[in-house]
């Protein structure tokens, strides 16, 4: 670690290590990412690394449809020498009501204009996807073949050191704790081991984001949510897709290693619990059980927990704070950052070094996302 | 068995070589070690290699077996079937 650097990353997750590995793409060599535990301690290394192109929003279907073409070859794309794990077995989305059956079709729609490889599905065509599925109350299904899985630790390892490679320095076990500021700039970041003089802050600790934009002055409306997850004993190959319903709330996925790994959607208060809970235990059980009869027989080896960083509209948040210049936070991804990283890391990369990108960043602004202002219909917010 | 076919997490089937692969690569905790390779996810929780681990971090780190951090142990301890437990749940709500 040297005194000064032109910019500082904060957060060794897959958003800080991606934009830290775009951005001395092109060109911008004297960057320092600090992470105060080790690369992938937080969200990034406790979440089931999903992809899925099947959303509503069409900015979200988009980003998430570029997302997972860099995916297909990240490995060339940042010279890994391990594979990243890619698994496109697909995602099954089931609805169990009309309404969601109906927002499904809109869905649909938005996403073939993409050009995303989705279809429609009666019931009985979702047995022939996944011939375990309890058809009690299933009113139709999507399915998209491209939908998969990565290993979370090896797609964010493979982004690091590319960015070492291209001249990016990495401080693991360092925690920012203040900042200092000239002329409502930002001038040096304060860690654990040491000051570092820096122009430029990029603020990528996730569900920690606000209260370190707090420490320059800025409020970003987001929350963290538990979510808890758990993994049952490998057992043989059962269902190679990713089985989802948003109105009973669930997700579940057999893993390569053949262990399946699900959750449920909580109803809790705004926290930063990290335990797990015999509650959710129970229930998942109860839940997972009645989509899946033949989950029943499958023991439990490890349930675990992690936060979703929430935003008012569920859509990420990328904002220079109004009161401290060049200080920029990039969270907000509300339970869905892994599968938009790759291509979110672009646009910010564009954004700071001028270059023209598709997406227009000052569209997202963060005033339109304050609590209080139409959140509109928070049904379309969960199906997309 | 050769030194390097000793296996440090039987039911992952990690060698004392793998682990030390991963130290040489650079990562020093037992979390890290767990995240890349899968060490101490298996049945058995990490109960025997967890301490086989510490020990290979701390000799190859030259650091106290103390310092090393331990990853939290998380429950279920003893594997029960998602059946019986999905059981109790619809119990309790029926008693509600
Ligand atoms: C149970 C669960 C399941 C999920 N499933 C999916 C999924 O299937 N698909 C998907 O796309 N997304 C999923 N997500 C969401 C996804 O994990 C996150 O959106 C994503 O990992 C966010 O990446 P990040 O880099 O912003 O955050 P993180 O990985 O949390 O990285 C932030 C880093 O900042 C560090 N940090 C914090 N404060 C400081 C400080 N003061 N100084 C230095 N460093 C600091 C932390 O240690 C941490 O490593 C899931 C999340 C959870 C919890």
């Amino acid at each position: 670690m040297k005194k000064g650097y032109d910019i500082v990353i904060i957060g060794g997750g897959i958003i800080g290590c991606s934009i830290a590995f775009e951005l001395s793409k092109r060109g911008v060599k004297d960057i320092l990412l600090v992470e105060k535990r080790f690369l992938t301690a937080g969200a990034t290394g406790r979440c089931g690394a999903g992809i899925r192109q099947q959303w509503g929003a069409e900015l979200n279907a988009s980003i998430a449809l570029e997302s997972t073409h860099i995916l297909e070859h990240l490995e060339e794309y940042t010279g890994y020498d391990h594979s990243i794990e890619l698994h496109q077995g697909g995602y099954l989305l089931v609805a169990y009501t009309d309404k969601e059956w109906a927002q499904f079709q809109k869905n649909l729609e938005v996403q073939h204009k993409l050009g995303i490889e989705s279809v429609g599905l009666t019931p009985r065509e979702c047995l022939d996807i996944v011939p375990y599925l309890n058809l009690d109350g299933v009113v139709g299904g999507t399915f998209c073949q491209k939908d998969g899985h990565a290993n979370p630790f090896h797609s964010t390892q493979a982004y690091a050191k590319g960015a070492m490679r291209q001249g990016v320095d990495i401080e693991t076990f360092c925690e920012v704790t203040g900042f200092r500021t000239s002329n409502r700039a930002i001038t040096a970041v304060e860690t654990t081991k040491g000051i570092v003089e820096t122009k430029m802050v990029i603020n990528c600790a996730n569900t920690r984001a606000p209260e370190l934009a707090a420490m320059v002055g800025d409020d970003i409306p987001v929350y963290s949510e538990r979510h808890q997850a758990l993994v049952t004993e490998p057992v043989e190959p059962l269902i190679d897709c990713m089985v989802m319903s948003f109105s009973r709330s669930y997700y579940v996925q057999q893993t390569p290693h053949g262990s399946f790994v699900m959750g449920i959607g909580p109803k809790e208060e705004p926290s930063h619990n990290f335990h797990s809970s015999w509650q959710f235990l129970e229930q998942n059980c109860a839940i997972m059980c009645e989509a899946l009869p033949i989950l029943r027989k499958l023991n439990v080896v490890r349930q675990w927990a992690g936060q979703y960083d929430m935003s008012p509209d569920r859509h990420p948040v990328i904002d220079e704070a109004d009161t401290c210049k060049n200080f920029y936070s990039v969270c907000g991804f509300s339970g869905h950052g892994f599968m938009v990283a790759p291509r979110i890391a672009i646009l910010m990369a564009n954004y700071l070094t001028g270059q023209k990108d598709s997406i227009d960043i000052t569209k997202s602004a963060k005033k339109d996302l304050r609590p209080g202002i139409s959140l509109s219909n928070l049904l379309l917010y969960n199906c997309i | 068995m050769s030194k390097q076919e000793t296996l440090l997490c039987r039911c992952e089937d990690i060698t004392r070589e793998q682990i030390r692969a991963c130290i040489a690569e650079g990562y020093q905790t037992i979390d890290e070690i767990k995240r890349i390779t899968r060490a101490g996810m298996g049945p058995c929780q990490g109960r025997t290699c967890r301490m086989l681990i510490a020990q290979e971090i701390s000799a190859c780190l030259n650091i106290p077996i103390e310092e090393v951090l331990m990853p939290a142990f998380r429950p279920p301890v003893k594997p029960l079937s998602m059946g019986i437990l999905a059981d109790a749940y619809e119990e309790k709500e029926a008693e509600q």
